[in-house]
């Protein structure tokens, strides 16, 4: 296959992208009074100051619950939204300091995957067209050229017979097949790296598993790396091979999926793991209990951002705000209390 | 079924079919549903979307939508026949003998009203006689009972986050205190620590106000956990009932089995994911015979001519396949 065979370099395990000290604060609206009366403006920390790199190859998930700040740090790195300030290195050089000419190259490269295939496939554009546009925007193919590799890439995911499907529209095909033409919009650039923000969520359960495994297919045949998004730490289980957990906009646990699930260290992470049902009805397990809810992105509380839910905080966490540290080569965390 | 079990029963349902007469056909989302509920007992409700399973829950209050109806079947509520009552009367069940909690907490609830005028316009329209002070009383209890703080009865529902929107959806629904409560999908759009919690929650209330639940969700894992009974729907159709246990260590349906194992449990160690091929069918025309054999890998030729009904597979476990034919049929 013509994809394959242009890209058959060696997978070394380096580092693609790399995010340094990344934060993104949204303004928050207010009236015109509003403003001349309060001196100060308040900020939604999305993310706030975050730290990680992917290595080439691997599938690398970002979870939390909603408003952790895991999609904003997906479409950071894709440079949908600028960063208020921060590095993300794509092979090693920083993309966010590219003008918009010298970035049209790397974005066939980073390409993103939405949640919701409703939404992110135009309805007045037919398949074919929706998934070959791209080559059209970039120039790098037309007409015939073009016509073939959209072909091509919809019997890649699996949207056969393809000459079928470069003629219906989006309200014509399922959840899955949806998600599938956005896969195979995104792929037909051939990028190296995909975010997938959150892409199984909303499809039903027995076709989720189908997405999954097509992901990880393409993954091997087309060198692809991953960042993932998502709610669901079951899935993460199943598809990562690194995993960070993020709270209030800031990574609180990363390390290899091992060690997150089999011996989790910060509070948060237990209580989340504990959280997730177990599909076994003899399994009669209670979840950790958290305080409260989590706290607005606009206040975000002294010191270690968890302290107001967690059931070990002490005076100390209130204070200091811990940093990431390694427990081994493979898992770090930000927590005060693992220090003893 | 004898007119003694009828009577010990809380809810019976027998032979529910649903019809919604679109512009395009008739569709079927819900053909021939029999299944009974007992005090206190957890019933979950799985299937994934289009198979039936909020058509169904909405059919026990007599709420489906139009151009939907109720065709056929009977729906027994301690003995009664609701289905044959007149609407002012059914209006009276609503909310105190079956209540439903809905998916959706902020479509649920009425943004331009305070939620203690939501109790108080509950309460007095189903007990007249009690004052608007004693009704906000009785919703400053349920609101200790599901977890809110009592003060919060003055905010508008723009105020409360995801979750305790959810549990003010939960307080209304026991306000009455009803026998039955109908949850449907009542966590989906949650996270999972709210999730946890508030499914604790429903069942903490359960074994303080006795009702029985009946858990819509299109998620195995939650009613595997939390549930006493299971039926699982697909295309419409009940294809396997049993308890929950039963369900886990003896999976029957095919479609049971390939659901079992495409759901990821955190619990196993390298788990390998197996999905159901192909999609479920447009109910508009859906397959002769059995409607999952285009699915399914043990399709045999009878399964495409003639629909199975539900073999009875072990003791108050039924599963409509032929696999099962020997056994006796329901």
């Amino acid at each position: 296959m013509l994809l394959v065979q242009r890209r058959k370099r060696k997978v070394s395990q380096s580092e693609i992208i790399r995010v340094e000290h990344l934060k993104k604060y949204f303004p928050v609206e207010k009236s015109f009074l509003e403003r001349v009366l309060a001196r100060t403006r308040s900020f939604v920390k999305a993310v706030d100051d975050v730290d990680f790199s992917v290595n080439k190859g691997e599938v690398f998930t970002l979870a939390g619950e909603s408003g952790c700040g895991k999609s904003t740090t997906g479409r950071l790195i894709v440079r949908l939204i600028p960063p208020t300030s921060g590095k993300v290195y794509f092979n090693h050089v920083d993309i966010t300091q590219m003008s918009h000419e010298e970035f049209r190259i790397c974005r066939r490269k980073l390409q993103i995957i939405f949640q919701d295939p409703y939404a992110s496939l135009n309805p007045r554009m037919n398949i074919g067209r929706a998934v070959g546009h791209p080559l059209e925007i970039h120039g790098i193919a037309k007409d015939e050229e073009e016509r073939k590799r959209v072909l091509e890439i919809l019997d890649r995911v699996g949207l056969t017979p393809p000459d079928q499907f470069i003629n219906l529209y989006p309200h014509q095909l399922s959840g899955g097949q949806r998600q599938r033409a956005a896969m195979a919009r995104s792929l037909i650039l051939e990028p190296e790296f995909i975010v997938a923000d959150e892409p199984v969520s909303m499809i039903d359960v027995s076709l989720r598993t189908t997405i999954i495994d097509l992901m990880l297919e393409l993954r091997k045949e087309l060198e692809l790396t991953y960042l993932f998004i998502t709610h669901d730490l079951a899935v993460a289980k199943y598809i990562s091979d690194r995993i960070a957990i993020m709270y209030l906009g800031k990574i609180v646990e990363i390390g290899e999926k091992q060690e997150i699930f089999s011996s989790p260290i910060h509070p948060y992470t237990q209580a989340l793991l504990s959280s997730i049902p177990v599909p076994n009805p003899e399994r009669k397990r209670r979840a950790v209990e958290l305080k409260g809810e989590v706290p607005s992105a606009i206040n975000i509380p002294s010191g270690c951002r968890f302290h107001t839910r967690c059931p070990y905080a002490e005076e100390k966490c209130k204070r200091a705000e811990p940093e990431l540290i390694a427990v081994n080569p493979n898992h770090s965390v930000a927590c005060q209390i693992m220090e003893r | 079924m004898t007119e003694d079990c009828k009577r010990t029963k809380l809810l019976t349902v027998d032979g529910l079919t649903v019809e919604y007469w679109a512009r395009r056909g008739r569709i079927r989302a819900v053909e021939d549903a029999s299944f009974s509920l007992e005090k206190g007992e957890t019933l979950g409700l799985v299937g994934e979307s289009g198979s039936g399973k909020s058509t169904l829950g909405l059919s026990l209050i007599r709420l489906v939508p139009y151009p939907g109806r109720i065709v056929k079947g009977d729906l027994l509520l301690e003995g009664q026949n609701i289905l044959k009552l007149k609407d002012e009367k059914m209006r009276d069940i609503r909310g105190r003998r079956i209540s439903y909690v809905f998916q959706d907490p902020m479509t649920s609830l009425n943004p331009v009203r305070k939620i203690k005028t939501h109790f108080i316009e509950l309460i007095q329209t189903h007990e007249p006689k009690i004052s608007e002070s004693a009704a906000l009383e009785r919703a400053k209890k349920l609101f200790k009972d599901v977890g809110i703080q009592s003060e919060r009865i003055n905010d508008y529902p723009h105020q409360l986050s995801g979750g305790m929107r959810q549990r003010v959806m939960i307080a209304l629904a026991l306000a009455l205190n009803p026998s039955v409560v109908i949850a449907d999908e009542p966590t989906t759009a949650l996270d999972v620590v709210v999730q946890a919690k508030i499914l604790d929650l429903l069942n903490t209330l359960q074994e303080t106000y006795g009702m029985a639940l009946i858990l819509i969700t299109h998620d195995l894992s939650i009613v595997l956990e939390r549930s006493d009974k299971i039926i699982v729907m697909y295309a419409g159709r009940i294809v396997e009932q049993a308890k929950s246990i039963d369900l886990y260590a003896n999976t029957q349906h095919p479609y049971s089995q390939g659901l079992l194992r495409s759901i990821p449990n955190i619990e196993l160690a390298d788990q390998k994911l197996e999905a159901i091929e192909g999609s479920p069918p447009d109910l508009l025309k859906p397959p002769t015979g059995c409607r999952f054999w285009p699915r399914c890998s043990y399709a045999m030729e009878e399964c495409r001519s003639k629909e199975p009904p539900l073999f009875e597979t072990g003791a108050e476990h039924l599963a409509r396949c032929y696999l099962y034919r020997g056994e006796k049929e329901k």
